[in-house]
């Protein structure tokens, strides 16, 4: 175990950066705002580095542990702890930063620090988030990312942003109001403590359980977004700059996911069982409705929102089958997710920040004009198709294996979302890659510079790494996933 | 009976305030218009050395002196000094503001000292006489504090309607008050308390005293349906009043109820009483004043109505009726009345000669003209819409947990979705700030002390909201040891 406080840098290193980059002041300094913005990423997603490299993937616990007392009114701690599961994760969202802070250098030219500043401190709470094991530590910081993200879509958004800021503020809070009630609840049932260890022990009679999972359910589907509490995605992504678009994507969704293995299920397992019906319904109208909603888009950024919230659907569908590949398929579909989305509207913003638009009917024959992005975005789109050989395919395939063994059907209906998938993304693909040059606007455009190139490759490498050799990953969740069935195979009722 | 000199050292505090009010007022006619800076200054001064005091003189013990009237205790000590912290503050907004309106003259330092006195006996009352008295000075000061920008008729309208729904008020709680000594024979509040636990009052009397005490307290602290004076208050009162109005007062308020419903009326049996009462006080004010403040297009307006439902919240922490929600419920009030001075202070700072910053419009596109303050007024709105990490979370956190602990779970959640809504307006200026364009381009001007001060209050939102445990457990300890 390592002696300096890993998590707490985690968190910490990307929100000083963001403080460092708001006392930058006004666009006059715009070109210092950037320079400490990539630097203060760039250490944000050093200090992570230790904690995969020497992370133990034999234990299923938690590591890396921090506690300090934190309200002790309450009793709360600020404690601190990693499992597998939440190593990906934060890996993945400081990784995403970098990215971010790339995508915006140039495209955003006003109030410059205020940008790179909101992502560098949305950047940290979400590690908070992944890495608090204190039930109200994990609230504060699920709650804080809203600030940073309502201000990212509103002030740098396309023309409709203020009423997608507001929904999507709205939205969110409502969800974790209720879950707020749910934890004062079970701080109340369990004699005063907030931390998750002890609620996990807590038993509790099915009511209880049933009412705290529905507080959950309503906070974190609302976050993965689940149909049909998912409305607010594509507004919010249509609207939100390039890079706003990519960490909602890649990261401010899987808070919904997570929230599920972190809460849901060990605090009601008993609940968790007797509702999985409902939930694989859900999950399964996400994935078949939410992809034919996909397929009839116009608007490419639209397109992928909903595309998005279909690939959610096998999070929560791997999740509630209680089978290891189910629950381990899910979350490497979280990871994928991440940078295959993060991809895909990094590619839309490629696009749209020379033609100004995300409309298909736009575009046509870019091909011609872009040869070396046409293939990325290949690439992308057949990973976001789930191709094997791409790591959309594997959280997908090892979804719809564990479904086989619970139940035909309902790998059945999962399994269809290949042919959706691959229609929708190529359907689009073609149409604004392929073809004649629609327009002298299109035959105008310039291939990727070297900015550009740099996040995609990389997002390229990353995509099909996962793909080809995911084992490394497996091997960080098998421990965590085996406590988690293991704890979910035993009743919670006193 | 006479009075030991050990009377007089709880009360330093007071008679150092009242000594120096007398000199401020003397020393006033003898300034000249350009000397008048140095009233400001000695009141500044004054309430610093009655801190100091106070804070020297602070224990963890009860005394009761003066043949019973007057109390202290951990709480008042507590409350005091955020009084005194409350209204300095007050004054060091204000500055600027009523120099510019022809506002600053001696009157306005006396009246607002005076009116710090009133509250300082509230909160030591131990007697229905003092708390009465306190209530008095505190409020006729403010009237003549609303009232003191003449030749506007909106000011004059709105002192108007405070002195007459004021006096109704204070007319009730009398009445109540008589009640309650009809049925126990006495007006000092352990003498009270005493009684009615032996069985000595009769109880349909007492309950029927206690009703029109409610009803008093629900004018003070403007909770529905008692809330008619609010908006038009503070929208009328020139913005410095609003500000004082709407926080140091509120303390008082505070320490008025627990004086009256927990120390004086804290029996088991008349305490299911009201905690019924309160808890349709509180559930109107929060429906009726987040609704309501929806609609509002005035600043001060929607701030009233945004008062009214924090004021349902407090009393959610004072129905809990137990020791762990008036911690909550004082944490609540201690918490509210710093932001609202922030807010307030933020009108003023954008407000000028000829000008008041008082409709919502003229927030727009503040993060243009000045990012810093326009960080400051996101801070001071998400912490009165309880976002996380701002301090406001915990105070509705640690009111929600009291409430749920008391076994009031519908309420809670009632609580939680009405302060939701209230959330969609406290964004509306987040809106307009960040994601508009400004209409008004003009500098601020401010004050030298009222910029960092002001700063100082913004970044305490969220400074307290990341460690705020020493806060919460201060007012823990003040009730318990009080209690």
């Amino acid at each position: 175990m390592s002696a300096m406080p890993l998590l707490t840098l985690a968190i910490w290193v990307p929100i000083l950066a963001g403080a460092l980059v708001l006392a930058t002041g006004s666009d006059r300094n715009a070109s210092l705002a950037r320079t400490i913005a990539l630097l203060g990423a760039i250490a944000g997603f050093v200090v992570t580095l230790p904690l995969a490299i020497s992370f133990d993937t034999a234990i299923a616990g938690m590591q890396f542990i921090e506690t300090t007392p934190w309200i002790p009114r309450y009793h709360v701690n600020y404690s601190l702890g990693i499992d597998g599961i939440s190593l990906l994760l934060i890996v993945l969202n400081s990784f995403t930063t970098i990215l971010v802070v790339l995508a915006g250098w140039k495209v955003i030219e006003s109030r410059v620090a205020q940008y790179f500043a909101a992502f560098l401190v949305m950047s940290g709470l979400m590690n908070g988030v992944f890495a608090a094991t204190d039930a109200l530590l994990f609230y504060v910081f699920f709650e804080a990312t809203l600030i940073p993200m309502f201000i990212v879509i509103g002030v740098w958004g396309g023309p409709n942003r203020v009423y997608a800021a507001v929904k999507f503020f709205l939205y969110t809070l409502l969800g974790s109001l209720l879950m707020l009630v749910a934890l004062l609840y079970l701080y109340r049932a369990s004699g005063g403590s907030f931390s998750l260890a002890d609620w996990r022990a807590l038993p509790l009679g099915m009511t209880p359980q049933v009412l705290v999972f529905l507080a959950f359910l309503v906070a974190f589907a609302v976050k993965v977004p689940m149909w049909p509490v998912h409305t607010w995605l594509p507004d919010a992504h249509v609207e939100a700059p390039t890079g706003g678009s990519v960490v909602l994507a890649a990261i401010a969704l899987k808070l919904g996911g997570y929230g599920f293995i972190r809460f849901s299920l060990p605090i009601a397992p008993d609940a968790s069982h007797a509702l999985s019906g409902f939930m694989i319904a859900l999950s399964l109208i996400a994935v078949v409705y939410i992809g034919l909603v996909a397929l009839v888009q116009t608007d490419m950024k639209k397109l992928i929102a909903y595309s998005s919230i279909s690939h959610m659907g096998f999070v929560t569908l791997g999740l509630f089958l209680f089978e290891r590949l189910g629950v381990e398929g899910a979350v490497i579909q979280m990871i994928s997710h991440g940078f295959i989305s993060g991809a895909m509207f990094l590619c839309v913003g490629v696009m749209y920040d020379r033609m100004h638009s995300r409309q298909i009917a736009d575009y046509g024959g870019v091909v011609n004009t872009m040869p070396i992005f046409a293939s990325f975005l290949m690439l992308f789109a057949m990973a976001n198709a789930g191709l094997p050989g791409t790591s959309g395919f594997v959280g997908e395939f090892m979804v719809i294996m564990a479904a086989t063994k619970v139940n035909f059907w309902f790998a059945f209906t999962a399994a269809t979302t290949l042919i959706f998938g691959a229609a929708y993304t190529l359907w689009m693909y073609k149409r604004v890659i392929f073809g004649a040059v629609a327009n002298p606007h299109v035959a105008e455009l310039k291939d990727l510079e070297p900015r550009e190139w740099i996040f995609l490759s990389v997002l390229a490498v990353a995509v099909l790494w996962m793909g080809i050799h995911p084992a490394p990953f497996n091997a960080v969740l098998e421990a965590p996933v085996a406590d988690l069935l293991q704890h979910l195979s035993k009743s919670k009722l006193p | 009976m006479s009075l030991t000199a050990a009377d007089f050292v709880p009360i330093w505090p007071e008679l150092l305030l009242l000594v120096m009010v007398c000199v401020i007022l003397i020393a006033d006619l003898f300034l000249r218009d350009d000397q008048r800076n140095g009233v400001y200054v000695l009141s500044l001064l004054t309430l610093a050395a009655c801190a100091v005091v106070t804070v020297v003189s602070a224990g963890s013990d009860v005394s009761i002196v003066m043949h019973g009237m007057f109390v202290d205790d951990p709480m008042s000590d507590a409350l005091k000094v955020m009084v005194y912290l409350a209204v300095g503050v007050m004054l060091v907004y204000s500055r600027t503001y009523i120099e510019a309106r022809g506002m600053f003259r001696g009157e306005f330092y006396t009246l607002v000292l005076f009116a710090t006195l009133g509250m300082m006996v509230m909160i030591s009352a131990n007697h229905f006489l003092s708390l009465y008295l306190g209530l008095e000075l505190l409020s006729l000061s403010m009237y003549a504090l609303v009232a003191l920008q003449r030749d506007s008729a909106e000011s004059t309208e709105s002192a108007m309607k405070y002195f007459v729904l004021g006096a109704l008020a204070s007319g009730m709680l009398l009445y109540g008050m008589s009640m309650i000594y009809g049925a126990t024979g006495s007006l000092e509040i352990p003498r009270v308390a005493e009684r009615i636990a032996n069985g000595q009052a009769n109880a349909t009397i007492l309950v029927f005293g206690l009703v029109f005490v409610v009803a008093g307290l629900g004018f003070k602290f403007g909770a529905v349906p008692f809330h008619m004076w609010v908006p038009d208050v503070y929208q009328g009162a020139p913005t410095a009043v609003a500000l004082f109005i709407s926080t140091a007062p509120k303390l008082a308020a505070f320490a008025f109820a627990i004086r009256l419903l927990v120390e004086a009326l804290g029996h088991p049996s008349l305490l299911v009483e009201w905690q019924q009462m309160l808890a349709i006080l509180a559930v109107l004010s929060m429906a009726i004043g987040n609704i309501t403040a929806i609609a509002q297009t005035n600043l001060k307006r929607m701030l009233a109505y945004s008062t009214i439902s924090h004021m349902g919240f407090l009393l959610l922490g004072l129905m809990s009726g137990t020791v762990d929600g008036y911690g909550a419920a004082m944490f609540y009030v201690a918490v509210y009345a710093f932001i609202g001075l922030g807010t307030f202070g933020m009108i003023m700072l954008l407000s000028r000669k000829g000008f008041e910053a008082d409709r919502i419009e003229d927030f727009k596109g503040l993060n243009r003209r000045s990012p810093w303050y326009a960080f400051v007024m996101l801070l001071l709105m998400f912490s009165l819409a309880g976002v996380p990490p701002t301090v406001g979370f915990y105070a509705k956190l640690s009111v929600l947990q009291a409430a749920l602990d008391a076994g009031y779970i519908g309420l809670t959640i009632v609580a939680v979705l009405l302060s939701l809504v209230g959330a969609f307006y406290y964004l509306r200026i987040v809106r307009l700030m960040y994601f508009d364009e400004p209409t008004d381009t003009a500098p601020i001007v401010a004050s030298a002390g009222a910029r960092v001060l002001l700063s100082v209050n913004g970044l305490a939102a969220l400074v307290i909201g990341i460690v705020p445990g020493w806060l919460m457990t201060l007012c823990q300890q003040a009730m318990q040891a009080s209690l």
